[in-house]
């Protein structure tokens, strides 16, 4: 079980990579659906048997974050009809090469980690350590609102992963809630997006500083 | 129903005065007449109270809790604050009935209203804070307070000077609760209790209770506009209508006071160091105060600078009260307190008058610049003879009140030289010299001030039209004169009102017995003082008789011998005062631009002086200037973009990180 569970967490460090590294928007919000459609199944890796409960959890996960949301992003881009490209701060190559240095930095951190015994051997938290270093790369390098939303989207990811650890321990309630939390805010950022677009005919979030003072 | 609780209910009502008239928003006046008939009430209810609590002295305590994080009521209505609450309960209720002409709802619709708010809710702030037992409340009340006035003075908010004023006031006030929260909090810590009782703290180490001492003391002086932590004082003073300045400068001033008080007295037996420093620090703000004022053109500032000298006066008094309590000499304590708590009444009362005076000068005039009038005794007798019986009480010129409160002082500061019993402690009565200095120039103030004011002939247009003003200025003044005088003549009545306050200070009830009348013969001063009256009375009756069976040409002020005299050949109040702000310059630092006269034809020249605010200008200004152009370096953190404020949690964690592993 752990090598399969190790092998989809490579699969997820990959997809970080080539969101970092893709300058289409909507080849963006693909990988970051088949991101969220690994983490979907993940629980049912993880758990030894699996209960009605957990197939619902993984259901709902993979409906929201590889379905629902993902289109409703796609419809914002349509609707938005936004230039496709995803206009980062600095190059792609080196928010590539930022991404691989975080990972490598998340797997040094993780190894000096006072973990528990059963979960120093899998991937687990450095690849969501990872993954919300690279959300955050995400967030800080983009300017348009959407690609905002996607950093967001990664961030969250890798708080679903280090969620993992606890998959025991989570109640099913608690994971309904940050699914529902996840899915509203994303539903409001996308309804924002168009009036962003509509007030200043632009998604480009350096144009939102006039409330600095 | 006990006093406290008619108290309370006295400052539901005045607190809530003003509330009704934020309901009728299209009718002003009616609801300006609801507000005064409110507050004027609710403080006749609380005078009743205090009256019967003075006469009948007993303490009273009051506990509950309310929900706020370490909050308790706790209640209490001893002599101290009876003595307090009467000038808070006094002076807003005549205050707002001269608002009713000098602020009226016809002329300010605007601002009336939120001016008859914040006054109730200044004066229940007050009271509340005199009635506080526990200190979370006693900060909560202080705050009340000092916002209120904060509105209140601010309330002009077009006019920039006000707000200036403003704002320096709130920073001060804020320096000095700032000062106030680190002193409770000291005091929770060693006393482990929020309480503001005596027994509480009564085991103090030494060097604790003098930390405690310094605290309160910077942080009350703040208040009191002590010297130098006065600089809110005379811009906030002089900016505020005129009725908001009698209570800022008659009432507000004086919980400072209170505060000092209050902590001297739960504090154990003080060292002589702490009298001594009050007596130094009383010295210098009267007499630099009263040297301020001189230099003043402007009438309210004046007025307020005259504020810092008299309690300058105050704070010797309790400085004497404080030696008195580290030697154990009762007397000392009787005179000194016995004073100072008179001389809080007594400069509630005059000081008033002279602001709502102000307040009717300027209401005719439209100008406060002293040099801009004149001659206004002969338009406004009535105003003009109000404020020079003011100038008499607050020169403390015997048989008006100013005299007795000083009188009781000097008779403190005079017998540490020659103590019936125990050591002589001659050093402090040099605060008796000090305190005839203030005297002194106390009258120069107030000579300069009226004769340039109400005597000549007017030196602009805008004195030229003034007159006497309504009823509703009128009689709050009038009712104050009364006391001045009343105070004045019954000294010797009012001072045993006192004593209780005094023993509930150092917790002696020997101080009731204090033989006064032996030590302090204010029977006596009243005899001189109705002899006096009716002397000048007399003079001038036959004066009168002798002026009217004899013919006199009238002419005009300063008609001496010139061909054509202008009004602008009079002495003005800044030649007036030159040589006593010359004496003074080491402290004062008048700023003058003199004229630059070249050739036997020269041009026209002019010439300007000012006394500004030492403190204010060459410390504290400055020291904001530089701030201002340093701190903006902080702002270059704020670049109003998503994703640089996203980038500090990263490097924050980052940061963090690392300071982990060195810390490895």
């Amino acid at each position: 079980m752990t090598s399969l569970l190790d092998s989809m967490l490579v699969m997820v460090l990959v997809l970080n990579l080539f969101a970092l590294g893709s300058s289409r928007l909507r080849a963006v919000i693909q990988v970051v659906a088949l991101q969220g459609a690994l983490l979907g199944v993940m629980p049912l890796v993880v758990h030894q048997h699996i209960s009605p409960a957990a197939a619902g959890v993984s259901l709902a996960t993979v409906l929201l974050k590889a379905i629902v949301i993902p289109t409703m992003l796609m419809r914002a881009l349509r609707e938005a009809q936004i230039k496709r490209e995803v206009e980062p701060l600095i190059g792609l190559l080196p928010s590539m090469i930022l991404g691989a240095a975080a990972t490598g930095f998340a797997m040094v951190f993780a190894s000096g980690l006072p973990l528990a015994d059963e979960h120093t051997a899998a991937l687990l938290v450095p690849a969501s350590l990872a993954t919300v270093l690279v959300g955050f790369i995400l967030l800080i390098t983009r300017t348009k609102a959407i690609s905002q939303v996607i950093g967001y989207l990664v961030l969250e990811n890798g708080i679903f992963l280090f969620g993992m650890l606890l998959v025991e321990a989570m109640p099913l309630v608690v994971e309904m809630g940050v699914l529902l939390d996840l899915f509203v805010g994303v539903f409001v950022i996308c309804i924002i997006v168009n009036h962003i677009n509509r007030a200043f005919a632009s998604l480009d979030t350096r144009r939102l500083a006039e409330l600095k003072e | 129903m006990s006093d406290l609780s008619l108290v309370l209910v006295a400052i539901v009502v005045v607190g809530a005065s003003g509330i009704p008239a934020l309901l009728v928003p299209n009718r002003p006046r009616n609801g300006q007449w609801l507000t005064t008939i409110l507050l004027v009430a609710g403080s006749c209810l609380g005078l009743v109270a205090c009256g019967h609590a003075l006469l009948v002295p007993q303490a009273e305590g009051l506990a509950g809790s309310f929900a706020l994080p370490m909050g308790r009521i706790v209640l209490g209505l001893d002599g101290l604050t009876t003595v307090f609450l009467v000038p808070v309960f006094l002076i807003p209720a005549l205050g707002t009935i001269y608002g009713m002409g000098y602020w009226s709802a016809a002329e300010h619709p605007q601002t009336s209203r939120r001016l008859g708010l914040f006054y109730g809710v200044l004066a229940a702030g007050m009271a509340l804070v005199l009635l506080a037992r526990d200190a979370v409340l006693f900060l909560v009340a202080w705050e009340a307070m000092a916002l209120a006035a904060f509105f209140l003075a601010t309330v002009q908010d077009d006019d920039p000077a006000a707000c200036q004023a403003g704002w320096i006031y709130l920073v001060a006030t804020h320096l000095g609760t700032l000062c106030l929260m680190a002193m409770f909090a000291l005091l929770h810590h060693f006393t482990g209790s929020w309480s503001l009782t005596p027994e509480i703290a009564s085991g103090l180490a030494p060097a604790a209770a003098s930390t405690v001492f310094v605290l309160a003391l910077v942080g009350f002086g703040v208040k009191a506009g002590i010297m130098p932590v006065h600089v809110w004082l005379p811009g906030a003073h002089a900016n505020a209508p005129s009725h908001v300045s009698a209570v800022m400068s008659g009432v507000m001033l004086k919980l400072g006071i209170y505060g000092i008080l209050r902590l001297t007295s739960i504090l154990p037996t003080p060292p002589l160091w702490w009298g001594g420093l009050l007596i130094g620090l009383g010295a210098a703000s009267g007499v630099l105060g009263i040297a301020f004022a001189i230099g003043q053109q402007d009438l309210k500032r004046l007025l307020a600078y005259s504020s810092i000298e008299n309690v300058g006066i105050i704070v010797i008094g309790i400085g004497l009260a404080v030696l008195g309590r580290a030697t154990g000499q009762i007397a000392w304590q009787v005179l000194g307190l016995g004073g100072a708590l008179l001389h809080v009444w007594n400069h509630s009362l005059f000081k008033s008058l002279l602001f709502l005076n102000a307040g009717a000068v300027i209401h005719a005039t439209g100008t406060r610049a002293i040099d801009r009038l004149g001659g206004l005794a002969k338009r406004m007798p009535v105003t003009a003879g109000l404020f020079a019986l003011g100038a008499v009480a607050i020169s403390a010129l015997p048989p008006l009140n100013g005299f007795a409160s000083e009188f009781l002082v000097y008779q403190g500061l005079l017998s540490t030289a020659f103590p019936e019993t125990g050591a002589s402690l001659p050093v402090a009565a040099l605060g008796a010299v000090a305190l005839a200095g203030i005297g002194a120039l106390a009258v120069g103030a107030f000579v300069r001030a009226l004769g340039t004011i109400f005597l000549g002939e007017a030196r602009t247009g805008d004195a030229a039209h003034a007159h006497d003003p309504g009823l509703s200025l009128l009689l709050p003044m009038l009712f104050l004169a009364g006391c001045c005088l009343a105070v004045g003549l019954y000294s010797w009545a009012v001072i045993p009102c006192l004593l209780p306050a005094v023993a509930a200070w150092n917790g002696l009830p020997a101080c009731l017995d204090y033989p006064l009348a032996t030590t302090a013969p204010l029977g006596q001063v009243t005899l001189v003082g109705a002899a006096l009256l009716a002397l000048v009375g007399g003079l001038g009756g036959l004066l009168l008789l002798a002026l009217r069976s004899r013919s006199c040409a009238r002419v005009g002020t300063w008609d001496c011998g010139y061909a054509r005299p202008t009004p602008r050949i009079q002495y003005t109040g800044s030649s007036f005062g030159q040589t006593l702000v010359d004496l003074f310059a080491w402290a004062l630092w008048p700023r003058r631009c003199p004229p630059r006269i070249r050739g036997s034809l020269p041009p026209p020249s002019w010439f300007a002086s000012a006394v500004p605010d030492t403190v204010l200008d060459r410390l504290v200004l400055p020291v904001f200037r530089l701030g201002n152009r340093l701190l903006p370096l902080v702002r270059l953190t704020q670049q109003g973009r998503v994703n640089v404020y996203l980038l500090y949690i990263p490097a924050m964690v980052l940061l963090l990180w690392f300071w982990v592993m060195i810390g490895e």
